[in-house]
């Protein structure tokens, strides 16, 4: 029965978007002489359409943007839309029609760990180019991925920094949703912790599937863990949908921030929109952009960006920005390189800067990271965020955590000569995890 | 960084110096002091300094001190102009001086003094020490509480102040439990007061004293650090058995979750058979018809909010029931008795409702806000228990035995038995058997709209709403024993419980898998669930 379940749901998946694909692809053929296609790959149905439906619409965006202001090489841009539905294996195969039979130049997309995973061997097969936008838990570095979300030591340390500076939290609860990113992130954390001399026992760690919804007894826990003389805050991997109840089941249980603060690093404005937040005033999240930024750029953005969607209470968030700059990125690369080849266009990339929407600028790292400022903000009333710390220069991303035992010896350098994503400086090789 | 902690700590031991100094004066004097010193740390932009005003300002005894530390606590206080100054902001804007409440005439251009969450909770010891004079006795109680919760040093000589005024036993009582909360941690205390002190809070046998307990100094006498170990040693027991209770509790609550999810299907699947993959989607449609009433009340009716959810569940039951005829007539009943047909087709049913549902209103969730009847909690003993969670299991016993007595006793209800027993007879009685499939179908899908009401207060509304319940409820009805009601509502309780008393031990992830194979196994014993029907009525 379960068999047939997820067989049906992923046939009638693949019907729904076979034909949008084909509806699309048919509009794509008479200009296909004198513009440059740029592929989008995120889900537009299923669970994770809640996230990155925007960041589709982010990408179309900055291409009419971009085409109004002359287009690349003097070619118009064209996007192309296609939708993986939330469905790992359906991920790759769409970026192979993208690149293979679309011929895009460049794709923009995916969201969780396990697509980027999935779609990676079509990447490196095909030669092509993937932007990846979201905050992730690092630990990889290709060459034909550039990351332009955060890796862990530029989100989760930085709070947790934040955390026991400011508030002087003793205790720790590290709750996630069970999959690769709260389970990495964790582990790189709770390593950390114990370097500053957290105790074992100072730390609890708790997983919850995927959309969890009745969050009474892990609330209970984190309240009878609170009640042992120290300050506890908790740290938050929790994904998606499950963070709405879990949230309410706090305002319920009467945790309020200045008791058990939660900082969150999969909470934006986004998914406080859907979200009665009065009660989470206080509540933590640590990005690298938010939407309250106070600088023209960011203020000259939002404005272009709710009249583009017709929506003056559209939000913006740290994905979306991550999108911004590695669009951006991409077309200064593109017009360093004079051609949009997939080859010269990787080189080109690295060492481009571009300004960031929080008034400062990043750079693509050699390790195909960029660096990032990190902004730790409170929940308001408003469904924003008040920034209550800035980290005063740029981050550099750790795409191999020193805290791992496994990666602590990697590092990752995609010039030439060294041209590896895992070079191993005890050993001097490239690809050895710590052997 | 560090310079920045090392400059609170300054600030906080500038700010028991400063305590100690107008401790005297508080007891001798409670006049107008100056507060121009603690005004102008307010308008630096930095926490460390606002947080040593608000600790000046609270010892003040300034008549002022208590309007602008509740300004800052509702953002009304802001700062601006060369040199800058602070005013609070009145009614439409206007800025106001904070010592004499006028309006100014030059008024600079401000910006509001920032808050976070420090300087929340020194805003609350703040507004505590404040008002521990106040008249009004509930309020003097509140006041008592919100200094005991902040464990604050420097409030304790305008506590002992207070203490010594009061008359009132129910306010003295609390004042001496924040006391002692003070006084547990507080160095330089003998061991017979910290001793006392135990005891006190130790008879409050609740989370927050267990906490307070534990931070006895370790440099404590070996007396009190006994007395506080045998307090928390009983009281860990007490809770404990609370603890058993709470579970219990937290499985009922979740018990009626999945008896609500799983009501309507008893009756589509149950009774009738039809393997109804959309189901979820119908609790989905009546969280969204909850979402649309609220938005009617909120732009039109603002007043009846508080009755949108009494509202919504009319509508959602004759909305979702609507659809459901409109799908029974439609593709339903072309497909009687094939039961994997029946499994794609409401599968394809479910993806369609989905993204019409994503086309219309977004694929982000849409807020439900909980009107004020369901929000917070009262206890019993040491259990907190919601209004909404209590509300939601009243509301699903409600519908189960209005379903109970519809089928019971109204004649569609014995139509509907009638058809489900035996078609053929039942056509040949003149029972309208096309209608009466149609009809239960609608009250299945209706109960599963009026289930979406209630889910809206607890659950995300998004288009996947109904996917995470859909598996539950086959879980429940097949469980529970397939075509009885009764058998959904022990179903649906026992799984709750389960999953809730195993969750302690297993985890959130273990605990459900553990639960899985225990039905698994369970249904392989008892193929047809808890309560079977006997007989041949469900010979498929």
């Amino acid at each position: 029965m379960l068999n047939m379940f997820t067989h049906a749901r992923r046939m009638a998946g693949r019907a729904l978007v076979g034909a949008a694909a084909l509806a699309l692809a048919g509009g794509g053929v008479a200009s296909a002489q004198e513009t440059i296609k740029v592929g989008v790959l995120h889900s537009l149905s299923g669970t994770m359409a809640i996230s990155e439906t925007t960041l589709k619409d982010t990408v179309l965006f900055m291409v009419q943007e971009q085409n109004a202001a002359g287009g690349v090489l003097g070619k118009k841009l064209e996007a192309v839309v296609v939708d993986p539905a939330s469905n790992w294996p359906l991920f790759a195969e769409k970026a192979r029609e993208l690149i293979a039979k679309e011929k895009v130049a460049v794709v923009f997309g995916c969201w969780t760990s396990v697509s980027r995973k999935s779609v990676l061997p079509v990447f490196k097969e095909l030669n092509s180019i993937l932007f990846y936008p979201v905050q992730y838990e690092g630990e990889e570095s290709e060459r034909n991925v550039f990351y332009t979300g955060a890796a862990p030591n530029q989100q989760a340390i930085p709070a947790v920094d934040y955390l026991m500076e400011n508030e002087g939290v003793q205790r720790w609860v590290l709750a996630g949703t069970d999959y690769v990113y709260p389970r990495t992130t964790n582990k790189i954390l709770e390593a950390y912790l114990k370097s500053k001399g957290v105790k074992a026992e100072d730390i609890m760690i708790n997983y919850t599937p995927f959309g969890h919804s009745d969050w009474q007894t892990i609330v209970a826990d984190i309240k009878k863990f609170g009640s042992a003389g120290k300050k506890t805050a908790v740290v938050s991997t929790i994904n998606g949908d499950a963070n709405v109840p879990f949230y309410k089941e706090l305002g319920n249980q009467g945790i309020k921030a200045t008791d058990i603060p939660v900082v969150a690093f999969s909470v934006g404005e986004e998914e406080l929109a859907g979200i009665d937040t009065k009660p989470l005033l206080g509540h933590l999240a640590a990005w690298n952009y938010f939407q309250s930024v106070d600088v023209p750029e960011n203020a000259a953005f939002i404005k272009k960006w709710q009249a583009y969607t017709k929506n003056d209470k559209r939000v913006t968030n740290d994905p979306m920005e991550a999108t911004v700059i590695g669009f951006n990125m991409w077309v200064k690369a593109v017009e360093k390189a004079g051609t949009t080849d997939a080859d010269a266009v990787i080189d080109a990339l690295i060492g481009v800067t571009v300004p960031n929407l929080s008034g400062g600028f990043s750079a693509m790292m050699p390790n195909h990271h960029i660096t990032k400022p990190v902004l730790i903000g409170e929940i308001k009333e408003d469904g924003q965020f008040d920034i209550v710390e800035q980290t005063p220069g740029l981050i550099v991303a750790e795409e191999w955590s020193p805290y791992l035992e496994g990666s602590k010896d990697l590092i990752a350098d995609w010039r030439k000569p060294l041209s590896c994503g895992n070079f191993n400086v005890k050993t001097g090789k490239c690809g050895g995890a710590g052997q | 960084m560090t310079s920045r902690a090392r400059l609170s700590r300054l600030a906080r031991v500038l700010c028991a110096a400063l305590a100690l100094l107008f401790a005297a004066a508080l007891i001798e004097r409670v006049e107008a002091q100056d507060i121009s010193a603690p005004l102008a740390q307010l308008t630096t932009n930095k926490y460390d300094d606002t947080e040593a005003a608000l600790g000046a300002l609270a010892l003040s005894g300034s008549s002022a001190a208590a309007g602008i530390v509740s300004a800052l606590a509702d953002g009304k206080l802001v700062f601006g102009g060369t040199p800058p100054r602070v005013f609070i902001e009145g009614a439409g804007g206007a800025l106001l001086d904070p010592l004499t409440m006028q309006a100014v005439a030059d008024a600079p251009a401000v910006k509001p003094v920032r808050v976070n969450n420090r300087i929340r909770r020194a805003i609350d010891a703040a507004s505590g020490a404040l008002s521990l004079v106040s008249p009004d006795a509930a309020k003097r109680r509140e006041a008592a509480l919100a200094v005991g919760r902040s464990r604050d040093e420097a409030a304790l000589p305008a506590l002992d102040a207070a203490l010594a005024k009061e008359t009132d036993l129910k306010v003295k009582s609390a004042m001496n439990l924040a006391r002692a909360s003070i006084l547990i941690g507080k160095e330089g205390i003998t061991p017979a007061e910290r001793i006392a002190a135990v005891d006190l809070v130790g008879a409050e046998g609740n989370q927050d004293a267990l906490a307070i307990l534990r931070s006895v100094p370790e440099s404590a006498a070996p007396e009190v650090k006994q007395a506080a170990a045998a307090a928390i040693e009983s009281i860990e027991r007490n809770l404990a058995m609370w603890g058993m209770a709470q579970n219990l509790w937290y499985g009922l609550s979740l018990g009626s979750v999945l008896l609500l999810a799983a009501i309507g299907l008893a009756i589509t699947f149950g009774v009738m058979g039809v393997i109804n993959m959309a189901h979820g989607e119908m609790v989905m449609l009546g969280a969204y018809t909850t979402f649309v009433v609220q938005e009617v009340i909120r732009t039109s009716y603002p007043g009846l909010f508080d009755a949108s959810l009494l509202i919504a569940i009319p509508l959602a039951f004759v909305f979702t029931g609507l659809i459901g005829v409109l799908i029974e007539r439609t593709v339903i009943r072309f497909l009687y008795g094939r039961a994997l047909e029946t499994l794609l087709a409401t599968w394809g049913i479910s993806l369609i409702l989905q993204q019409a549902i994503r086309t219309i209103f977004g694929p982000t969730n849409r807020e439900v806000g909980a009107p004020s009847w369901m929000s917070g909690t009262f206890d019993v003993g040491h259990l907190a228990i919601t209004y909404g969670r209590l509300w939601i299991i009243i509301f699903a016993l409600m519908v189960f035995f209005a379903l109970l007595a519809t089928l019971r006793l109204t004649r569609i209800g014995l139509e509907m038995r009638a058809v489900t027993q035996n078609r053929r007879m039942a056509a040949s009685m003149g029972i309208r058997t096309n209608w009466v499939d149609a009809m239960t179908f609608g009250l299945g899908s209706g109960i599963a709209g009026m289930a979406g009401v209630a889910l809206s207060q607890i659950d995300n509304v998004s288009p996947n709403l109904g996917q995470s319940y859909i598996i539950d409820s086959f879980l429940v009805v097949v469980f529970g024993g397939v075509g009885n009601l009764w058998g959904t509502l022990v179903g649906a309780m026992t799984l709750g419980v389960a999953n809730k008393l195993l969750e302690p031990y297993a985890g959130a992830v273990l605990g459900k898998i553990a639960l899985l194979v225990i039905v698994i196994l369970f249904i392989q014993k008892r193929p047809r669930g808890l309560f079977a029907l006997k007989g041949r009525s469900i010979e498929a």
